[in-house]
């Protein structure tokens, strides 16, 4: 009955079509796209302004009910998954692009659009909005604002939070706040903005952002380097930022990983080699040319055995095939796929990915790994069968292996997808008990009664 | 109290029982919602029943037991349009589509069928009824719908049930397309003995479309049969879940067409020609009849398809001189994979200023009986259909399937837009006719 008085006081605030509660609707919003988690809420409610937020949140503080926001829900951390029963607050009728100033590169955006949405809009003026998540077809800003999302181009441009310029955020008690604003240079008081950017909305709800955008870039060059060794892959990776240059992108395949989509797709891939590079420059035409270049000549001197420059779109299409179907093919080898992010400081790249190897020999489960070697975000990919407990609990072994090798070699438990509820058991480790404390004080300063996406990011608070 | 928990779960189990043996297929869906970019209904619904991930789930909650097969099951799964571009996107290779048809499949063991589609299904189950009833109903055509000049189209005069009252349909022929013809059209020395699947909306409503049909293969040297016995393909059948009475539609046509020794067997709708290659999945459990609709199916053959396979003149084509678009039917682009033919076909007309729509593979929103069961919605995917043609400015938009035809038509008429929509092979059997006035 508790559940009905619930529902009938959202239907108040927002109206009877925007509040879903039938055993099948609920079941619909009790996961994402983190395998193994999925858990019933009382009620799905779709507010469509900030004053209506601010109306449920006020509801929700009162009568204690957990409240987890939700973007497209692809997340890969459990992020949006109502642990604990409670409002899943659906915020994708927040979905205007209010406005694009050409004049100080700033867009306003509400956080239910979906990041490619931007960019398709921006593309007219020649700009661009650089976080490109693998999901930037199907995720929400608001989402990647809570998770603070990186990319491919994450090496040179940067990530979400060096983006993210001014918010508009419900707080747990339903006050409406706004931080930040179109300034470069702004240090008035705490950076909130920063800190509500990753903050898996156990802090606040995010309605709105105000974005940074850059100009488009006029050329790019793109190639692809085969290496024997991990070594040679790795310090070619290093010596490239050591000659200065800064690629857009600079990804890396594993062995497994080009065996299984050489498997799959056919494509004449070197299933010998140890590990792929594939390396785009960008910017001005004249720069761009000089720098693939240089980058050519490093590849060779760290013994690339076969280096291909791409010489039109098309060919770079073909070229990027193998990283454009890593994960499809990974996936397609078995039911479940955990898509890992632990990062490690770049130079680190070749031992962490003997880590993973060793993991997976040690504790039989099969992992391919790939990601983005210019900043040292890898994702190692494991794919098994969830309806298999004891795989699973192999799987476990493996991910912990993983996960201290990152911590020892200076890294960190995830560099794009967040902690959610899946790499909650590695936190302490990595941040102290004393870390915990401090980031378990802002929660309770912003959200004593724990209502905000409660269990996720610090667990128990 | 703990009786009716037992009935409850005992209930539960059986339905569950009804989707196990694609509990593994189901299992590969790594819930990444990639599915979401590409579905023209979550488009505009934004909920996460809309979109493949969210029926897979479903179907899985009533696996585990912990949902029964209710009627929200059954409102979801029906709530699909089939357009394929979950599968076609889907990282995992999951065939979603297959899945939800499935998912229907269960859904009518479970709670029966819809009784409209009862109705509806018990008249298609029945060969002749179904051809005398829609003869009857195209011969008093003119009482009951008035017609849009130069749209082939028309509004009813009377309320229809299931049926928008403002909604531009397409007209019912006064004289079916089979009717018109013999059942075997001569061609001295013919290359090819082809016979032509109509199917129920060309037969019936788009006259027009087989007509073309019909010229186009014997302007090329074919000698045509029109079966007299073919009956719908089952296609609307098999994607309500009915996979029976769909099955019982295969076999009499595989029949009809077996009898009538033809090299090829030409359809000119993709939904239909779908279906006859696919004869062989449908039949998979009985291995005898799997075997036959295989023979059939090697023979079938999309009518841009089968031009292109085997040639057709170039040289008598007179001019048309317009600006035509292409969109591409979901079962055409991502069902029998074919794209390039009639955009070849369309280049080939002289005159002919071929520019590409914006989105021309995205579903225009039909999905057969969808339209009527949703108008609205399916009236909002099809309008972003008619922005992307208006963009075009072109004064044609070509199509190869019935279905599509009739939406987009009621789209640009909704719209007040100027266009016209044809198949692909009437503009060629057009400039046939333009090249034969010349000489």
């Amino acid at each position: 009955m508790e559940k009905m008085q619930l529902a009938a006081a959202m239907e108040k605030i927002v109206g009877k079509e925007n509040v879903l509660y039938s055993p099948e609707a609920l079941y619909e919003y009790s996961y994402d796209a983190t395998p193994g988690h999925s858990y019933m809420p009382d009620v799905v409610v779709s507010p469509g302004t900030a004053q209506e937020v601010s109306e449920i949140m006020k509801y929700a503080n009162e009568h204690k009910i957990p409240v987890y926001p939700r973007g497209s829900g692809t997340n890969l951390s459990a992020g949006t998954a109502p642990l604990d029963g409670g409002i899943v607050l659906l915020m994708l009728r927040f979905n205007k692009i209010i406005d694009v100033d050409l004049e100080n590169l700033i867009a306003e955006v509400e956080v239910g659009v979906i990041v490619q949405e931007i960019n398709d809009h921006i593309a007219q003026y020649g700009l661009i909005y650089p976080p490109d998540p693998g999901t930037v077809k199907t995720a929400s800003l608001g989402g990647t604002i809570a998770e603070n999302s990186g990319g491919l181009r994450g090496l040179k441009y940067g990530i979400t939070k060096n983006y993210v310029q001014g918010l508009e955020v419900v707080l747990a008690n339903g006050d409406i706040i706004h931080t930040g604003g179109k300034n470069v240079k702004d240090v008035s008081g705490y950076d909130m903005t920063k800190l509500f950017t990753g903050s898996e909305g156990t802090l606040g709800i995010v309605t709105k952002a105000l974005l940074k955008l850059v100009p488009a870039p006029e050329a790019a060059k793109s190639m692809i380097a085969v290496f024997d060794t991990l070594e040679d892959a790795g310090n070619a990776v290093s010596g490239i930022i050591a000659a200065k240059i800064i690629p857009a992108t600079l990804e890396i395949l594993d062995n497994a990983t080009i065996r299984t989509v050489e498997d799959f797709m056919h494509v004449g891939l070197p299933v010998d080699a140890a590990a792929i590079l594939l390396i785009e420059v960008d910017g001005h035409p004249i720069v761009v040319d000089d720098e693939a270049k240089k980058v050519l000549a490093v590849l060779k001197e760290n013994n690339s055995r076969e280096v291909t420059l791409a010489k039109s779109p098309e060919h770079k299409e073909q070229l990027w095939t193998a990283r454009r179907m890593a994960l499809p093919c990974l996936a397609k080898l078995r039911p479940t796929t955990f898509v890992e992010d632990a990062t490690i400081p770049r130079s680190k790249i070749p031992q962490f990915l003997k880590i993973v190897t060793k993991a997976s020999a040690d504790h039989n489960v099969t992992i391919g790994t790939f990601g983005h070697a210019g900043d040292g975000n890898m994702h190692p990919t494991i794919v098994c069968d969830l309806r298999d407990e004891a795989e699973m609990q192999r799987v476990h072994d493996a991910m912990d292996d993983i996960f201290k090798g990152a911590l020892a070699l200076g890294g960190t438990l995830s560099g794009e997808h967040g902690i959610g509820l899946g790499k909650l058991p590695w936190m302490e480790q990595q941040h102290g008990k004393e870390g915990m404390n401090a980031m378990k004080a802002v929660k309770r300063a912003l959200d004593p009664n724990l209502i905000l996406n409660p269990g996720k990011l610090l667990g128990e608070c | 109290m703990e009786e009716k928990k037992l009935t409850a779960e005992s209930l539960n189990n059986s339905d569950a029982a009804l989707l196990q043996d694609i509990e593994d297929a189901l299992a590969n869906c790594m819930k990444c919602g990639n599915c979401q970019a590409g579905c023209p209904i979550y488009r505009e619904t934004k909920k996460e029943f809309s979109v493949a991930r969210g029926k897979i789930s479903l179907m899985q909650a009533v696996l585990s037991g912990k949902l029964p097969i209710s009627e929200e099951f059954d409102t979801i799964m029906a709530s699909c349009l089939n357009c394929k571009t979950c599968s076609a996107n889907c990282p995992c290779g999951v065939k979603a589509d297959d899945l939800i048809l499935r998912g229907r499949n269960a859904a009518i063991k479970a709670r029966g069928l819809h009784p409209v589609k009862k109705t509806i299904f018990s008249l298609l189950s029945n060969r002749p009824l179904f051809n005398a009833a829609l003869r009857m109903g195209g011969m008093f055509g003119w009482l009951t719908f008035k017609d849009i000049p130069d749209k082939n189209a028309v509004f009813s005069r009377f309320p229809v049930p299931g049926m928008d009252p403002n909604r531009a349909t397409a007209p019912l022929a006064s004289k079916p397309l089979r009717s018109q013809y013999p059942e075997v059209i001569k061609t001295a020395g013919a290359k090819h003995r082809v016979a032509f699947f109509t199917g129920c909306t060309i037969n019936f409503m788009y006259t027009d479309m087989g007509k073309a049909v019909i010229d186009v293969l014997t302007e090329n040297g074919n000698e045509v049969v029109l079966p007299g016995k073919q009956h719908c393909c089952g296609t609307p059948v098999h994607v309500s879940g009915c996979f029976d009475l769909a099955n019982e539609m295969a076999k009499h046509n595989i029949e009809v067409f077996e009898e009538c020794r033809a090299d090829y067997i030409v359809g000119a709708c993709g939904s239909c020609v779908e279906a006859l290659k696919d004869y062989p999945k449908w039949l998979k459990d009985e291995p005898e009849w799997q075997e036959r609709a295989q023979r059939l199916a090697d023979r079938v053959r999309e009518i841009s398809e089968f031009l292109v396979e085997t040639g057709y003149h170039t040289d008598n084509l007179g001019r048309i001189d317009k600006r035509v678009t292409m969109h591409d039917p979901c079962h055409m682009v991502r069902g029998i994979k074919i794209t390039e033919q009639p955009r070849q076909i369309l280049k080939s007309i002289p005159g002919v200023d071929f520019v590409e729509m914006k989105e021309h593979d995205r579903c225009c929103g039909s999905g057969g009986s969808f339209c009527l069961a949703h108008y609205e919605l399916s009236r909002q995917i099809n309008d972003r259909k008619c922005k992307n043609i208006a963009a075009t400015n072109a004064d044609y938009v070509c199509a190869s399937c019935p279905s599509c035809r009739m939406h987009i038509t009621d789209g640009i008429v909704q719209n007040h837009m100027p266009q016209t929509v044809y198949h692909p092979i009437q503009l060629l059997a057009a400039a046939y006719q333009k090249g034969r006035e010349k000489a």
